[in-house]
């Protein structure tokens, strides 16, 4: 038995949140003892892994896994796990990686859980925390089948270097091969996306109009974070829906939440307050954001932002 | 082409979501039950292959009668029948379980769900229908066209926009972007009046076993005091962000 965990990667890069997996699974070793395994699909870069605790690794070099297909990872990580008896699988709470749970969760016959935020507060029965009502609370879960698919919540349990000197493995593997093609990828390649961005900056109607987002992507620049907006924003076209957060556009948990000229409507909140730090720029003191934030400013966003975005460099300019 | 369109009742994006019982079960006096937005993006899509190819639509609902006014509120906007699986919803495996045994009695090319419901969050309901049925499957889906038996679908990916092209049956979890929030259908008089003639049936569910069990629930703590910067001192945030906060 022991606890798999699906590490992604993208061009040779794993990604943090996987590096996030791998410490969850390493603090749940300790608690029902089974070795942590880590599953890896064409990437060649293994050894950051080692930082962070895994027994072994399966790595698995497959031309026609080239390409994310959730039907064909989900029937690869179901063959692991079932080669190694997984009783546990953790991955992140990334969009492809719930994607393929739900598949996986079937042919598994295991439960899965998404937008976990903790280790199990007790291993048996199997019960951990989860985030829900899109994060205006959290409830415990009792899991009662014998394999279990956990998803990690973003920034929930953070990293935890552990270094270890794994065995490395490379399979050989057979899956039926999906009939969803994938026929384009596009994406920007410049610019940071929200699910991996450590800082999002945010901003919302108060902007007047797209022509005045200048002030909001030169401090997104400065920090490397990605930038998001509210609803109305991207209902009326100024941004791409793409950036839109909230209770019914993509949910935010990253280390810095900055919203500029945003209210903080329940569905705004409900959204992006899992974030460890916020920050709100408002010219109304009044804001229902200044109720949830951490640090505020009662300001015009046209003359905070700039200047602050200045502040900011010259910061990292000392600080370098 | 047969459409299945399959809506959670939730409760409304503005509610103050309360617990009773100890905690142990959701507080629903005072709510209000809507379709779950993200099916209202899917269900508004199958109206558009109703109109344009004369594609029929089904709706479909597992719970208690409380979530009958969804499923009027679905013929209204313009589905043809309703089903509602007369089961109290308890885990996604058991929901999925569910509908997956009314639409391998009904043949359907398409079927519609939701990325994921705002009340539960789970995001693999229709996932589980998939490997169950064997269908294709495409979540965070943000376009769809369909011509004769294939069909050509948008998914959001991290930073971007992924195409893909499958062959029918085909689930896909929907999205804002798979049609615009300005195009949602919002139901008229006329509407109304014809759901109250169209096909309303309620089958008994027959119990699924779950996988899970949610028992108790708990809000996140009030956050501590705000601290307030002045515009005219922005290196004290940057201190606080960098010092205390330890994020820069
Ligand atoms: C079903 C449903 C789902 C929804 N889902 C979401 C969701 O997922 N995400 C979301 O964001 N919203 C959502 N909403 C919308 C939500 O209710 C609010 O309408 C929206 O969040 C408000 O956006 P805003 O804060 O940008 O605009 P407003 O509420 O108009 O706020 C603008 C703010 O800017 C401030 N401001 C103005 N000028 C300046 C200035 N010069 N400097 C600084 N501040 C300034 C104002 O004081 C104000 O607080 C949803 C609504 C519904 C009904």
């Amino acid at each position: 038995m022991s606890i798999l965990v699906y590490i992604e990667s993208n061009q040779n890069q794993i990604k943090k949140s996987s590096f996030e997996s791998l410490s969850y699974a390493k603090k749940l070793s300790k608690l029902i003892s089974l070795d942590v395994i880590a599953v890896v699909i064409n990437c060649s870069e293994l050894a950051p892994l080692s930082d962070f605790g895994p027994d072994k690794i399966i790595s698995i070099n497959e031309k026609k896994l080239e390409t994310f297909n959730a039907h064909n990872y989900a029937d690869v990580i179901s063959n692991v796990s079932k080669s190694v008896s997984a009783k546990n699988i953790i991955i992140s709470d990334s969009i492809n990686c719930k994607y393929l749970a739900s598949l996986l969760s079937v042919k598994l016959d295991a439960a899965f859980v998404s937008n976990v935020v903790s280790l199990p507060n007790s291993t048996n029965p199997f019960v951990v925390k989860r985030s829900t009502f899109s994060n205006k609370a959290f409830c415990d879960i009792e899991i009662n089948s014998e394999i279990r698919i956990l998803s990690i919540s973003k920034n929930s349990i953070g990293l935890n270097e552990n270094k270890s000197e794994p065995i490395i493995i490379n399979p050989d593997i057979n899956f039926t091969e999906s009939k969803l093609t994938s026929e384009s990828i596009k994406v920007s390649e410049e610019k940071v996306s929200i699910e991996d961005a450590d800082v999002v900056v945010s901003a919302g109607r108060g902007l007047k109009g797209p022509e005045n987002w200048n002030i909001v992507e030169d401090l997104a620049k400065t920090l490397n974070a990605a930038t998001a907006c509210s609803k109305p924003v991207s209902d009326m076209g100024w941004r791409p829906h793409s950036e839109h957060v909230g209770q019914t556009g993509k949910p935010v948990s990253t280390n810095l939440y900055i919203a500029i000229g945003i209210s903080g409507a329940i569905q705004h909140l409900a959204g992006v307050s899992s974030s460890k730090v916020k920050v709100v720029i408002n010219n109304d003191p009044e804001a229902p954001f200044f109720k949830v934030a951490d640090y505020g400013i009662v300001g015009d966003a046209f003359e905070v932002v700039p200047k602050l975005n200045e502040k900011l460099k010259a910061f990292q300019a000392e600080n370098n | 082409m047969k459409i299945l369109v399959c809506i959670s009742c939730v409760p409304d994006t503005t509610s103050k979501i309360n617990f009773k019982n100890n905690d142990t079960e959701f507080d629903n006096s005072q709510i209000q039950y809507i379709i779950n937005p993200n099916d209202e993006f899917g269900l508004t899509r199958a109206v558009w292959f109703k109109e344009n190819d004369g594609a029929e639509i089904d709706v479909v609902s597992v719970g208690l009668d409380n979530n009958d006014q969804i499923l009027r509120k679905a013929l209204a906007i313009g589905a043809d029948s309703a089903f509602r699986i007369n089961q109290e919803a308890l885990d996604s495996f058991q929901v999925a379980k569910l509908l997956s045994a009314h639409i391998s009695n009904n043949n359907y090319d398409l079927v519609i769900a939701g990325r994921e419901s705002i009340d539960y969050n789970g995001g693999m309901v229709p996932g589980i229908i998939a490997e169950i049925l064997n269908f294709n499957y495409v979540t965070n889906c943000v376009g769809l066209e369909i011509t004769d038996s294939s069909a050509e679908i948008k998914r959001e990916i991290e930073g971007g926009v992924e195409t893909l092209t499958c062959k029918l049956p085909l689930i896909i979890g929907a999205q804002k972007g798979l049609v615009e929030e300005s195009d949602l259908k919002i139901p008229n008089m006329r509407g109304i009046m014809q759901a109250r003639q169209k096909p309303f049936e309620i089958i008994q569910g027959k119990t699924e076993e779950t996988k899970t069990k949610t028992f108790k629930f708990e809000k996140p703590e009030s956050n501590k005091e705000i601290k307030l910067v002045s515009p005219d001192n922005l290196d004290e945030l940057i201190q606080y962000l960098h010092n205390e906060a330890k994020v820069i």
